[in-house]
Order: C-alpha cells, then sequence, then structure tokens
C-alpha cells in the first residue's frame, strides 16, 4: 500500500497559543487576573492596553478623561510593567501586545522588566502589534503622522531582529480591516500592500542580507468571519501571496522564512446583541476557519466572549472562549491529520480566486504609490464595503440569524443576572491612577527624566538614528507613557487620518428616497438645510459606526458634519455652536459614555447650545443608557438597532420638533 | 419682542460691537430662507453696512481656494496659527461641494484645521456648495458682509479649479490659489485664461524638492508672460519643520496694503447684490435688466457705500420684479 497518502500524522500536532485578549483597570488587577488565566490552562498572554496608553496620552490628560482602565490595563511607566508582570515567569511567557503607535514605548518597558526578572533580551518571546496604516483604517489609535509612525516601525524592527531575535516585532493586521467591512479579497490585498510598505521601509534601515531574517520575523494578525470555508481559503491565499513576495520581491531564499505565520481574533463585526448566546455558535465556526487546514493552520488564537456587543466580558464570558479552544485542540482529532484540503478542487479554485482577485487590488494600490501614499483610497473602499454589507444586512439579502431574521426569542436568562451579563469597571480606578501617577512623578529621579527625554527628542529629530536606545534610557528612567508620546509628538507633529466618508457613494434605495421627503420637508420648515454633527467624544476610534450614520444622514439629504474620531466634549460643543446644527449625534464604544456624554451635555449647555437635541449610539449597557436618557440623551442606540433608516428617521423627527419650538415659533410671532 | 437670536438688527449691532459670539446665530440667519429670515438678514446688513459703520468693514477678507487634496485644510492651520499669534480673531467660511443627487453633504474640513476649542476668537462654519459644482454657497457673500464686521480676518475657503477663483475674487480682497508641484492643470488654466491670475499663487507641499523648484519656476515663467508682475509665487510647506507660513503671511499682507479698498469692496457689494438677484429672479429677471452686462454697468454707476440688500431691491424695482412677499414688520 505504499501510493496510500499519509492519513494520520505519526505524532499528534502541538496545539496552537491559547490566549485571551484581557486587561483592565490597573497592572495590579490585570496581573491578577493573567495569573488566574494561566492557571485556567492559557498558554500564551494577550495583554488589552486602555486607549491612553495606546495613544500616548497620560492617565490624568483631558483627552484620557474617563478612558482610564476602561477597554484595557493603564499602564503608564516602567513601575505599572513591573506589576502587570510580577510573578509570570518572562523566559517562558509567549506575550502578544495590542500596541502599535505606542509600540516601541511598550516593547522598551517590557524589555527593562524582564532585564529586572533576570530575563535576558535574547530569551523573550511574544509580539507587539506595531501596525500603523491599520490604524488610520480602521482602528484609530494612531498617535503620530505615517513618515514618523513607518520610521518607528522600521527602528523596532531593524532592534529586535538584532536585540530580541525570538520577537515578532510586527503584527501586520487584516483583522481590523474587516471589522472596517472589508470583503476577503480587500483584506488579503491590503494587508499585504501594508506589509510591502513596512518592509520597503525596514530594507533601507538594514540592508538587502538581512532581509531573510527581517521576513521571517514579520507576522500576521487575521479576522475570520463565520463564512469559515471562504475564511480558510483566505488563509491559504493569503500563504501563497506572502511566499509569492518573500521570493520575488525580497529574493527570501530560505523557504521557512517565507513561511506565513499567523495570530487570530476571530469576527467581533458579526456578533449580535440580539440573542446573544448565539454569538456562541459562531466563534466556534469562526475558530474552525482558522484550525482546520494544516497548511494554514493559526500559530495563535484568541477568542472574543459571547458577550461582547453588550459590553466589555467577565473573567467567567473570556474562560467559556478558552475552554471553546481546549476542546477544539485536545478533545476533537483536528490535530491528528495533515491537511485535509490537499487536493480539494473546490479549497484550490476558492484560493485561485482569491489570490487573483488580491493581486488586481494590490497593483491598483502600488499604482497609487503603495499603501502610505493609498491610505485615502484604502479608506474609502472599505466605507464603501462596509456600507454594502449594511446594505444587504438592512434588505435581508445577508442573513443574521437573531437580528434581521428569526428574532422571536425567549428572553435570555444568561443576561438577566444582576450585572446584566457584562463586566463593570471599577469607576474609582480613574482617580486612584491620577494620584498613583502624581506619586510616581515625585519619586523618581527629575534630572534623569529631563536627560532622557532631551535625547529622546533629538533621536526622533535625527532620522538616521534609531529611536530605541533613547526609547530604553527613558523606560528606566522613570518617564511616562504621556512624556514620550509628547516628545515625540512635538517632533513629528500631530495627524488627523481621513475619515473616507466624503467619496462613499449614495444608495439608491427607496426607504431613503422617503427620508429624503422628510428631510426636505423638516428642513423647509427650519429655514436652512437640517445640519447633523456626528462626533466621537474620547479617545475610542472605532469610527465604522459613525462613518455608516455620517454617509446615510448625507445620502437622506442632511448636511452632516464629521470631524473624525478623538474629540473631547469642548470640540464636540464648539463645533456645535458655531456649526449651527439641529441635532448631535455622539458614538463612543468604548464604554466611557457614563463620563463623557454627561460632559458634552454640559459644554454644549456653557456653549448656548444646550437645546439642540442629542442622541448617542455604542456599546452602551441599558443601565447605562437609562442614566444617560435621564440626563437628557434624546435617544440611545446599541448594536440591535441595525435599521439605519429608522435612526435617521429619529433624527429628522427630533430636528423637526426643534423646528416647531423655536424658528417655527418666531414665525409665528413676527408674521 | 423678537427672539434675540433671529433679530438681524440686534446681531448686526453685537457684531458692529466686535461681539463674536454673535457670529453663529448671525450665520444661522443668513443662511436660512425663510420669508421673516429674508427681511431680517437685510437689517443685519443694513446695520454693518458701511453706512452705518462710517467706512468699510474692519476685516480683511481673504479667499483660499484650489483643486481637491492639495493640503489647503493644513495650510489653514498654519495661517490661523499666525494671524492668532499677532492676536488676531478669525473666521473661516468653508465650502464644500455636495452631493447633487441627495442634496445632503458631508463637510469634513474644520475636521483637518487644528485650533483650541476653548479661542474664542476663531470661527469656523462649513457649508455646502448647494446645487453648483465648486464656488461659493448662496449665504456665502451675506456671511462674509456680516462677518467682517467682527473679525480681524474672514477667510473663504473652496474647492476647485478655473470657476471657483473666478467667484472667490468676487467676494475677497485678496485671493490665494493653492497648487501642489507637478499639478500642471493650473499652469495650462492660467496660460489659457480659463482662470484668472490669482493675488497669490502658493505651492503647497514644497517639501518634494526638484519637483517643487520646478514648479516655482514654470509658475513663474507663465506669470512673466501673462505679465502678472504682481502675482507673488510663495512657496509653503507643513511637513515639519513648517515653512513658507510666514512669507504667505506677509504676501497677503502686502496684497490687501496695496488695494483701492473701497473700490473692491464696493464691487463686491454689486456683485452680491446682482447674485442675489440672479438666484431669486432668474433669466428671465436678468433680461428684464436687458441683460447681465447692462446690469453690471447699472450697478457700476450707483453709490459704492450703498449695501447689496439695498442694491438688489434697486435692481428688483429696476426690472419691475416685486421681492418676494413681505415677511416681518421690518421691511417697509
Amino acid at each position: 500500500m505504499a501510493d496510500t497518502p499519509q492519513v494520520r500524522l505519526p505524532e499528534r500536532d502541538r496545539p496552537w497559543l491559547m490566549r485571551t485578549y484581557a486587561g483592565h483597570s490597573d497592572a495590579q488587577s490585570s496581573n491578577e487576573l493573567y495569573r488566574r488565566n494561566l492557571a485556567k490552562g492559557q498558554t500564551g498572554l494577550s495583554v488589552a492596553f486602555d486607549l491612553p496608553t495606546q495613544t500616548g496620552y497620560d492617565p490624568d490628560d483631558e483627552l484620557a478623561r474617563g478612558e482610564v482602565g476602561k477597554v484595557g490595563v493603564s499602564v503608564a511607566h516602567l513601575g505599572d510593567m513591573r506589576t502587570l508582570m510580577a510573578g509570570i515567569p518572562l523566559d517562558q511567557m509567549n506575550t502578544s501586545m495590542t500596541i502599535n503607535a505606542t509600540a516601541a514605548w511598550l516593547l522598551a518597558l517590557y524589555t527593562v522588566a524582564a532585564e529586572e526578572q533576570g530575563v535576558a533580551a535574547e530569551s523573550l518571546q511574544g509580539t507587539t502589534q506595531n501596525d500603523i496604516l491599520k490604524e488610520y483604517l480602521s482602528r484609530g489609535t494612531y498617535a503620530f503622522p505615517p513618515g514618523p509612525s513607518m520610521r518607528l516601525i522600521a527602528d523596532t524592527i531593524a532592534y529586535t531582529v538584532e536585540h530580541v531575535p525570538r520577537w515578532n516585532p510586527i503584527n501586520i493586521c487584516s483583522y481590523h480591516l474587516q471589522e472596517a467591512g472589508a470583503t476577503p479579497v480587500q483584506e488579503i490585498a491590503y494587508a499585504l500592500c501594508n506589509a510591502i510598505a513596512v518592509l520597503d521601509a525596514v530594507r533601507e534601515r538594514v540592508g538587502e542580507e538581512r532581509m531573510g531574517s527581517v521576513f521571517g520575523r514579520i507576522s500576521f494578525f487575521v479576522n475570520a468571519g463565520v463564512r469559515f470555508v471562504e475564511e480558510h481559503a483566505k488563509l491559504r491565499a493569503m500563504a501563497l501571496l506572502w511566499d509569492e513576495l518573500g521570493r520575488l520581491r525580497y529574493g527570501v531564499r530560505d523557504e521557512r522564512q517565507r513561511r506565513f505565520r499567523y495570530g487570530v481574533q476571530v469576527n467581533s463585526l458579526g456578533l449580535t446583541e440580539a440573542q446573544p448566546e448565539n454569538n456562541v455558535y459562531r466563534i466556534a465556526l469562526e475558530a474552525l476557519a482558522v484550525t482546520l487546514g494544516r497548511d494554514a493552520r493559526a500559530r495563535a488564537l484568541q477568542l472574543p466572549a459571547w458577550n461582547e456587543a453588550l459590553g466589555l466580558p467577565r473573567p467567567w464570558d473570556q474562560q467559556w472562549s478558552l475552554r471553546l479552544q481546549q476542546i477544539l485542540a485536545y478533545e476533537t482529532d483536528l490535530l491528528e491529520y495533515p491537511d485535509i484540503f490537499e487536493g480539494s478542487h473546490v479549497m484550490d479554485g476558492l484560493v485561485a480566486q482569491l489570490a487573483q482577485g488580491a493581486r488586481e487590488e494590490m497593483a491598483r494600490v502600488a499604482e497609487l504609490g503603495g499603501a502610505v501614499q493609498a491610505v485615502d483610497y484604502m479608506k474609502s473602499a472599505l466605507v464603501e464595503s462596509h456600507r454594502e454589507r449594511w446594505r444587504r444586512i438592512e434588505s435581508g439579502e445577508l442573513t443574521v440569524v437573531g437580528m434581521n431574521r428569526f428574532q422571536t426569542s425567549e428572553p435570555s436568562p444568561l443576561t438577566a443576572d444582576a450585572d446584566g451579563g457584562i463586566m463593570i469597571v471599577d469607576p474609582e480606578v480613574e482617580e486612584r491612577r491620577i494620584l498613583e501617577l502624581a506619586q510616581w512623578r515625585r519619586q523618581r529621579d527629575q534630572p534623569a527624566v529631563d536627560e532622557a527625554l532631551a535625547r529622546l527628542a533629538q533621536a526622533a529629530r535625527d532620522e538616521s538614528e534609531s529611536i530605541m536606545p533613547a526609547t530604553i534610557q527613558a523606560a528606566r528612567a522613570g518617564v511616562t507613557t504621556g512624556e514620550w508620546a509628547r516628545t515625540l509628538r512635538e517632533v513629528f507633529g500631530s495627524y488627523r487620518a481621513p475619515t473616507g466618508v466624503g467619496d462613499a457613494a449614495g444608495v439608491p434605495s427607496e426607504g431613503v428616497a422617503a427620508l429624503r421627503e422628510e428631510v426636505e420637508r423638516v428642513s423647509e420648515e427650519l429655514g436652512r438645510r437640517l445640519k447633523l454633527l456626528i462626533g466621537k467624544p474620547g479617545l475610542d476610534g472605532h469610527s465604522n459606526g459613525a462613518e455608516q450614520i455620517a454617509v446615510r444622514a448625507r445620502d437622506a439629504g442632511m448636511d452632516v458634519v464629521y470631524e473624525g474620531i478623538r474629540l473631547t466634549p469642548r470640540q464636540i460643543a464648539s463645533s456645535a455652536a458655531q456649526e449651527g446644527v439641529h441635532v448631535v449625534g455622539l458614538s463612543i464604544l468604548s464604554g466611557s459614555h457614563s463620563k463623557l456624554i454627561p460632559s458634552v451635555l454640559e459644554e454644549l449647555a456653557q456653549a448656548g447650545v444646550g437645546d439642540v437635541p442629542v442622541v448617542v449610539g455604542g456599546i452602551i449597557p441599558e443601565a447605562d443608557a437609562e442614566a444617560l436618557r435621564a440626563a437628557g440623551v434624546a435617544a440611545v442606540y446599541t448594536p440591535k438597532d441595525w435599521d439605519l433608516n429608522a435612526m435617521i428617521r429619529d433624527i429628522v423627527r427630533l430636528a423637526g420638533r426643534g423646528a416647531n419650538l423655536h424658528e417655527g415659533a418666531d414665525a409665528t410671532a413676527t408674521a | 419682542m423678537k427672539d434675540p437670536r433671529t433679530d438681524g438688527r440686534r446681531l448686526g449691532e453685537r457684531l458692529r460691537a466686535r461681539d463674536l459670539t454673535a457670529a453663529p446665530a448671525a450665520l444661522n440667519l443668513v443662511e436660512s430662507r425663510a420669508d421673516t429670515a429674508r427681511s431680517e438678514t437685510e437689517a443685519l446688513l443694513a446695520t454693518v453696512s458701511p453706512a452705518a459703520l462710517g467706512g468699510e468693514a474692519p476685516a480683511r477678507i481673504v479667499g483660499v481656494t484650489g483643486p481637491p487634496g492639495v493640503g489647503k485644510s493644513t495650510l489653514l492651520s498654519g495661517l490661523l496659527a499666525a494671524w492668532r499669534r499677532r492676536g488676531e480673531s478669525v473666521a473661516l467660511l468653508a465650502v464644500d461641494p455636495s452631493s447633487r443627487r441627495s442634496g445632503g453633504s458631508l463637510l469634513g474640513d474644520r475636521a483637518r484645521i487644528d485650533r483650541d476649542p476653548s479661542d474664542a476668537s476663531v470661527f469656523i462654519r462649513s457649508t455646502a456648495a448647494g446645487d453648483r459644482l465648486g464656488g461659493l454657497a448662496p449665504a456665502t457673500r451675506a456671511a462674509v458682509a456680516a462677518l467682517s464686521a467682527a473679525f480681524d480676518v474672514v477667510v473663504i475657503e473652496t474647492v476647485g479649479v478655473g470657476q471657483s477663483e473666478t467667484e472667490v475674487a468676487e467676494v475677497a480682497d485678496t485671493v490665494a490659489v493653492v497648487i501642489q508641484p507637478g499639478s500642471g492643470d493650473v499652469l495650462q488654466f492660467l496660460k489659457a485664461g480659463i482662470m484668472e491670475v490669482p493675488d497669490v499663487l502658493v505651492v503647497n507641499k514644497a517639501d518634494l524638492g526638484a519637483v517643487a523648484d520646478r514648479a516655482m519656476a514654470d509658475l513663474r515663467a507663465a506669470l512673466r508672460s501673462l505679465g502678472a508682475r504682481n502675482t507673488s509665487v510663495i512657496a509653503v510647506s507643513s511637513v515639519p519643520p513648517p515653512r513658507g507660513i510666514d512669507a504667505l503671511v506677509e504676501a497677503l499682507d502686502q496684497h490687501h496694503a496695496s488695494l483701492a479698498l473701497p473700490a473692491r469692496r464696493a464691487d463686491a457689494r454689486r456683485m452680491h447684490a446682482l447674485a442675489d438677484f440672479a438666484a431669486e429672479h432668474g433669466d428671465a429677471g436678468m433680461r428684464a435688466l436687458g441683460g447681465r452686462r447692462a446690469a453690471e454697468r447699472w450697478l457700476a454707476e450707483q453709490d459704492g457705500l450703498r449695501d447689496a440688500a439695498t442694491l438688489r431691491r434697486e435692481l428688483e424695482r429696476r426690472a419691475g420684479r416685486a421681492a418676494r412677499a413681505p415677511g416681518g414688520p421690518g421691511e417697509p
């Protein structure tokens, strides 16, 4: 039987690294969480940082208000990193850090904390996400303009290849592209274009002869949606194209260095707030997409929790997702076989189609001058795809069980707990962090800090120098996250990414035509065109929802002022007043709504436009929604409100009510 | 009693007293097409007219225009900062193109302009250009007339090349056209006379090196051959370290100082009256005036200090057309 293919592997495969994206509040409580997770059989760490840490602000910064410790742990200095990793053997740990704009800084803190544990940089394993282009395109936690950001990435890669050789210095993320609406072809193409931009930048810093080892250290962070067959094909197509890129563009001869290595967080975009228990099935199927075929299997996997569309998951929710991984790896026979799709016509055909589509899209980006130059183009394309996806959900072409079909449901016992089935971050954390930070600043050696920051500024100004040595010196001296980033902002300048909404095409649909008539009618009553401000207060960069509302409102005939992400309540209020808008729409997904929304209301009143109705959208638990309405918010929308037209209709109605109250009343008085 | 937020005369008085907080309500009013708003707008314009002010409004009115993606917003951020350093208050009217199909628009420009939201001396207002491609929004001229009584600098930002700077030139004291190196169309438009020669030409993204140098040389040569000796060509770069902004501020100042301001403003008011008349009465109205040329000739003979609303009413009398039904007690 020599011709029979090997059906089983001689030895069962080792499972992938199992992680849970976790972290909240402060280093102390996150450290406890990590240790508990490891005790449950998790094999790697995935650190979630809060938004101030991700965007380079200290907890006491105005922009950090309401965000400290919310979507992750607040790490403001070396002391925090020490506490975060206390009692965790860093020579054995594999740590993934979702950190981008400030990746160089967190990497420095990590290596110094490891050194204090007696662990040499050479033995550290893990990854920094460090992918800035997708921050411009989707996630929004950028801090510096594209040029200097690419340089920071190149610096960290050049540094780790030399000094932290087992570290993956960058994870090229296609994950967030899918969250922003990317089709599989767009996801593959833009991720690879992004990789090309990074590799080209590094080539200038390390020279041709090291490109093999650089290429071999680039890993990816991908997404997997519920269409799991096509999603698996997508990963095979990426592996194919990555290999091609290594051979042809960078002349990498060692096959192992050309291997496509990736970690996964499966899809959050498709998780529903309605009947949230169904998300467990979705997550399981998505996990299959990245594990089924051995030739394109994930190296590391982290699964979202069933209740992410409701709020922050609790440790128990995350444990439930970890158990899914463990069942897949240890109970099923998945790891006993060679690649089960080898020789499949369907799979090969799918892969060929996706690869071809991606090659064409990559050529388009190349024509525009590469990924950095093509950010505007890619952003518009993503907004457009997302709009199309939403249109299909609204029209029923795309079924989302429990949301636009099969909505009849028994009440869910899972969300009936006193806490509503979500995690609530201690509201005192922010105050405590601010006090601790002040104490840290008082205790450190200030001249050493000043000197380190001066050296950092100098390194930033001199493009031929690497940012890493000065960054490590700053970490040791006790510099804070905000100080590090501010120093670089002063040299590099600040930046606002394109919103992508300007070029989005209009949707011809019946619902919108009816809305347009309503908008015309109310505009006539108001005397001028209905004007809407869409604002994203705070540091949350997830702008997909806000963008879709902005585009739809425009399509319905409104004048829409949309300023993009990261605005202070005062900026929003000032814009609302100056622009003379009739309604203000706010979007927050970071859980900081309870602090930021009242603050916007206050600023609006201060700016003399307290009577302008405010609507809010986001991941907002019902108890919080209640409080917001009591504080004067006209309407609160959550992920279960998927009908954009209904939302727009509400906005028109609110504006119309304003017309009767004010401008209309004046007309009667003066006629 | 009138609502102070829609009382034209009251708002005009506040602007005249340089109360910048009156700006939002004044803009709400001039943008409104409601009948009552129309008479209130006229009252506002009369309150800030040269006759009422005892001379031309104090602001320097600057038009900034250029093709999309040329970096106007970044440039404006630089200008804004420079003017603020001199302690001058600035109003910026950003005119965005709108979607022709839905009538709606996405006004994203203010996002790209760096400013301190607590700074009460900066006012930014975005408007949609309405049904027309490029050019001004229907209320821009009235907005400029209102704001220039209160602010030190009023900027009108428009998008486009060809049509837009012609319209801006009718309103602004000084027009700056912004281009970037390598965009040959502006050069061609200039040479072909499609585009009027601006007062200041700004070559943005001057950090592009040789391309930028060549663009500057080409422009200077083209301007020489057109005999336009007074147009300054300024290179600006907003990539750190930014440069050229101070030179641009100076060029704008110089042009303004060299102006015969009363004549230019009088022309602006005449064009404002004619534009409003045309918007209201269309081609038929224009024919009743004996055509656009004849109307312009007639306007040129009128007292240059009269405000646009008064001039428009006279045009309407001349054309034998009644203005729309008077809306409020402010109407005579």
